[in-house]
């Protein structure tokens, strides 16, 4: 069973969002880290860059598998998690703890859309 | 139904059926829609003895002339040593599949690594993959990887002085890709860097590209270029024959960001135009957008040093539509033979090849300039073993006379202007011979 | 005795390693030009950096190498069931053609009256498998499978813009298909949409009729499909893409079952290419060079990719460039000495015997199904086309994966199959035995899969740590993506 956090919001592709004031944190989740077994590489957008909500803003890849990393928020890249770069292996350690980038959004209603931990649970059980 | 390809006796044939309970063979086919069927002769020839085939290949052969040849153009004529043919044909290679269970192709695996290693130490890159088609497939996706590493930006400047044949490719790909590709006009017989600056200036460029040595032979000054384009954030892709970097600049000594090109030139038989071996190395920041298989080293569970596909992830067998590029092959057994070569030529071979090449071509250069009937073609410019000539004789008269007397002129590459390639198997004695044929023509 | 298992010496040196300065494997004629053209090349256009390549003799070199090919598993070593690679024997007289002189030494722009031989080969293989493939014309510059699906995808939007119907941006591809499909149309500027199969793997036609509309440019199949089925609805499927002005594209991989028995041009389709590397028995050669010829139906003739071998009314053959051609994907003329191959093959056969290639590879295949379906879980009943895929062992209880099944069969000297594909099943397991195994051989197969089964059943622990024979064991293929070293100098300092 797959950990899963209550009071963080999901997409069903597998990201997870934290909102904190305009900044939201964007990680996968742990289900998505077993699915793909062990990570080798984390591409990352870039500090500046602008991500759209339902888009794709980079790829986690592991030995046999590439999966694209779909936004689940609109805005700016305001910070990647640079230490993924030389150990992507941490977000199979802890994939709520190893957040991937963190977006200052333009509609924080818009986080509300996105499911919650029950609802996500739900997706993951089927 | 027996063949010597297909060892079916009728009483297999009776066996296999029995197991499978149809009566005939025909009965395998019973679920395709019966107009499908094809129901008569192949339109081929009745079948060849091995006799019968040799007679035929011969017949063929004969209508091939073998010439002294004094052409390049992208296919040079390089000596081949005699151990490389007598290794690439071991079955064992050549019988392969693709190296998908390391355990038991761990000599495909190793040359490819050794492979990687050389075509790295020669452009200075820190990684190349397994192979391409050809230079200019792989300089198609070196256009492609720099678009891929740009982002947002989808714009390719090509040097007119790319090999034509190149160029034609590249514009294809682009063409259907929906990347927007400027030929910059050449000035003088090189790269215009000033033209080409001016268009970085429009904010919109994801890279460029420029030949080493060109296609007039000519090896160009590239200098400041690399950072013309890094400071817009571009990227450089130098098309380098593989063989002049023995002795000449590096991609890497240019500031590109990716070397590519066609390895024909590291001995590979003329062979009418392939098999050869495209190559594309980058350095470690383009990895994952460089198509195509990688050999990585690794240790099996007993901890010996052995080797594997590695970054497959990036390929189109699991990446489908959202992969850096389609290709899931390579020229494996080209790489090999490059493999070979270039252990044989070793560190000094390869500079003493590039040097009888040099020496030959500046020899026939001087004869040609002597006979008061050839100009350089852009002034005195530097040049390896292909060069251009400006004349006013009657090229193709000049040419259909060596062509009887069994020499390829020069390649034609504009109102008279002629381009000669020597190499290391040319001799004194031949380029004397054309020059006075040229002149008697 | 019979223990078959695969004897390969380990050996592990690289060419590098074998470096002493000063020894040479090379001997060139002396300079005797008189002249210095080096000196005449400024400075700071030379090399500056130390060129680190191996110095060795020529002995050295065969030896190494010759060891290195110990360490290699061919079809000349043993059975290649590898499912969808079509890994038929190479025959030797294909080389020994290809490696004459008399073609090798000809240069690619050699005028064409001095390269008439080559050229008529060229011309005669192109007509041949225009025939074959029931189609008009062949070009045979294409490199490889995947280089032939691109240059045929650009076949069809070069059609389709030639007719003004710049909307036609979209390309059906089934989701059984194999990866390169989908990735060749994006190269080729096309969007994809997948449509469905049905449990035996055919195409939804149910699914497929909404997707045809006039943004679709075509559609890419292969026949027999992924699972080695023929998609019997062929025709139908070919009407309702031509009616919605669509172009139906054959991917060549699976064409082995169908010689002497079915032309792709017969069954509708406009554009295909064919793998010479699999049909038509050339080497794949540790991976390449292969050839990917594409064929069009008539009025898709002039699209083809330049340059193009044309025959002149007086019987001459010579090198043309189309002013309607698509444009070019390879330098010259592509993998030329892999066509001689193919060409010496298909003359070896003629008529009489090519014929019987499609048919007895399916009789191999079909052996092969009935004979494992008692140990091997088989998801479709039926006749099978060339190859057919097992969903892993019928006995799932052992916890011996299709990934073990195939390392232990390298204990037992064989190849493995195609594993984990098609993505159908979770367990994928595909076995094409191709028409040049014998019975024997195929027996021998059956019984080590039967062996393997078992083993699985009472001793699971040692079919779960196979292969336990080979040169090297399980590799750490996550070391190796995670930190890449692709080089010798990167080995060195790792």
């Amino acid at each position: 069973m797959s950990k899963i956090i209550e009071g963080l919001r999901y997409a069903d592709s597998h990201e997870w969002v934290k909102l904190e004031g305009d900044i939201a944190t964007v990680g996968i989740t742990d289900y998505a880290q077993h699915a793909l077994g062990n990570i080798v590489y984390v591409d990352m957008p870039e500090v500046g860059d602008e991500v759209v909500a339902g888009e794709d803003f980079g790829a986690v890849e592991s030995v046999k598998a590439a999966s694209d990393l779909i936004s689940p928020v609109s805005g700016e890249v305001v910070e990647i998690n640079e230490a993924l770069e030389d150990a992507p292996e941490l977000i199979n350690e802890d994939a709520f703890e190893n957040w991937i980038m963190k977006v200052k959004v333009s509609d924080t209603e818009a986080i509300d859309e996105l499911l919650d931990a029950a609802a996500y649970a739900k997706i993951c059980e089927e | 139904m027996s063949n010597k390809f297909m060892p079916h006796t009728e009483e297999d044939i009776r066996k296999m059926l029995d197991k499978i309970g149809v009566e005939k063979i025909d009965d395998l086919y019973s679920d395709v829609p019966a107009e499908v069927i094809f129901k008569e002769e192949y339109n081929i020839p009745s079948a060849m003895s091995e006799i019968e085939l040799r007679r035929h290949f011969n017949e063929l052969g004969k209508k091939n002339r073998q010439l002294t040849i004094f052409a390049g153009g992208g296919a040079y004529d390089h000596y081949s040593p005699a151990t490389v043919g007598h290794l690439l044909a071991r079955s064992e290679f050549y019988t392969a599949y693709t190296p998908y269970q390391p355990e038991i192709s761990q000599g495909t695996l190793q040359y490819i690594f050794e492979y990687q290693s050389m075509i790295c130490e020669l452009t200075g890159m820190e990684a190349t993959n397994a192979s391409m088609y050809d230079g200019a497939t792989a300089t198609a996706e070196a256009m492609f990887m720099m678009v891929a590493a740009a982002k947002k930006k989808n714009r390719v400047l090509i040097s007119s002085t790319v090999a034509d044949a190149v160029v034609r490719v590249v514009e294809t790909y682009a063409r259907f890709h929906g990347v927007e590709l400027t030929v910059v006009a050449e000035k003088d017989g090189v790269s215009d860097l000033e033209a080409i600056k001016k268009e970085l200036e429009k904010g919109d460029v994801a890279g460029v590209i420029v030949p080493q040595p060109n296609k007039y032979g000519i090896i160009e000054d590239l200098t400041g270029l690399a950072d013309a384009i890094h400071a817009v954030k571009g990227l450089l892709t130098i098309n380098a024959d593989p063989s002049t970097l023995a002795v000449l600049r590096t991609p890497k000594g240019w500031g590109a960001d990716i070397a590519c090109g066609d390895g024909q030139t590291l001995g590979m038989p003329l062979a009418f135009g392939g098999p050869y071996l495209g190559y594309i190395a980058c350095d470690k920041a383009q990895i994952r957008k460089m198509p195509g298989r990688v050999v990585g080293a690794t240790k099996d569970a007993d901890g010996k040093r052995a080797y594997v596909l590695t970054l497959q992830a990036r390929e189109q067998h699991i990446r489908r539509e959202k992969a850096t590029s389609n290709i899931c092959s390579n020229q494996s057994l080209m790489a090999l033979y490059a493999t070979i070569y270039v252990s044989l030529m070793g560190k000094e071979g390869l500079k003493e090849v590039n040097k009888l090449c040099c020496d030959g071509a500046h020899y026939l250069y001087n004869k040609l300039i002597g006979t008061g009937k050839f100009t350089p073609a852009f002034g005195e410019k530097p040049f390896l073993k292909e060069f251009t000539l400006k004349t006013d004789l009657d090229i193709e008269k000049v040419n259909k006379h060596l062509l009887d007397n069994g020499f390829m002129g020069p390649l034609v590459m504009g109102e008279g202007l002629v381009t000669f390639a020597v190499t290391e198997k040319r001799t004194k004695e031949e380029i004397d011979q054309l020059v006075t044929l040229m002149l008697e023509a | 005795m019979h223990i078959k298992t695969i004897s390969m010496k380990y050996y592990d040196k690289l060419i590098f390693e074998l470096s002493r300065p000063g020894r040479k494997g090379y001997e060139l004629p002396a300079d005797n030009f008189g002249t210095d053209g080096m000196a005449d090349i400024p400075a700071d256009l030379k090399r500056t950096e130390p060129l680190d390549l191996p110095e060795v003799s020529e002995l050295d070199v065969v030896r190494h190498y010759t060891n290195l090919s110990n360490k290699n598993f061919g079809v000349d070593t043993g059975f290649y069931p590898l499912g969808s690679c079509t890994m038929k024997y190479n025959p030797k007289i294909n080389e020994e053609v290809a490696a004459m002189p008399e073609f090798s030494a000809v240069h690619p722009l050699q005028p064409a009256e001095a390269a008439q031989g080559a050229l008529e080969l060229y011309y005669n293989l192109q007509q041949a498998l225009s025939n074959i493939a029931g189609l008009a014309e062949f070009t045979l510059n294409p490199y490889a499978g995947a280089h032939g699906e691109l240059t045929g995808l650009m076949v069809m939007k070069h059609y389709h813009r030639s007719h003004g119907d710049e909307k036609r941006t979209k390309v059906i591809v089934p989701n059984s298909a194999h990866g390169t499909n989908p990735a060749s149309a994006m190269v080729a500027g096309f969007e994809v949409v997948e449509v469905k199969s049905k449990p035996n793997g055919s195409i939804d036609v149910e699914d497929l009729k909404p997707l045809l509309d006039d943004t679709v440019a075509g559609i890419m199949m292969t026949n027999p499909n992924t699972l080695g089925m023929f998609e019997t609805e062929i025709v139908e499927i070919a009407k309702l893409v031509h009616d919605a002005g669509g172009l139906l594209y054959y991917d060549g991989a699976n064409l082995n079952p169908l010689l002497g028995k079915v032309r792709p041009g017969d069954m509708g389709f406009d554009i295909m290419h064919i793998n010479l590397h699999k049909t038509f028995s050339t080497p794949h050669g540790g991976g390449g060079p292969g050839s990917g010829p594409v064929g069009v139906a008539e009025h898709l003739v002039e699209f083809l990719p330049n340059p193009r071998v044309r025959k002149n009314e007086d019987g001459k053959f010579y090198v043309d460039f189309g002013k309607d051609s698509l444009g070019s994907v390879s330098t010259f003329l592509g993998n030329f000495g892999v066509m001689m191959k193919a060409y010496a093959y298909i003359l070896t056969l003629g008529k009489e015997n090519l014929k019987n290639v499609g048919p007895l590879a399916t009789l191999n295949a079909n052996y092969i199904k009935e004979s494992l379906k008692d140990d091997y879980l088989l998801p479709i009943e039926g006749v099978c086309k060339h190859e057919m895929v097992f969903d892993g062992l019928k006995d799932k209880s052992t916890g011996v994966t299709t990934l073990n099944v195939a390392k232990r069969l390298l204990d037992y000297g064989f190849h493995a199959p195609t594993i984990y594909f098609p993505l159908l099943f979770h367990e994928s397991m595909m076995i094409e035995p191709t028409e040049t195994e014998s019975l024997e051989t195929l027996d021998e197969f059956i019984d080590v899969m039967h062996k393997v089964a078992k083993e699985a059943r009472e001793t699971p622990d040692e079919v779960k740590n196979a292969p336990l024979t080979t040169l090297v064991r399980k590799l750490d293929e996550t070391g190796a993506a995670k930190n890449p070293i692709l080089t010798y100098k990167a080995l060195k300092n790792a």
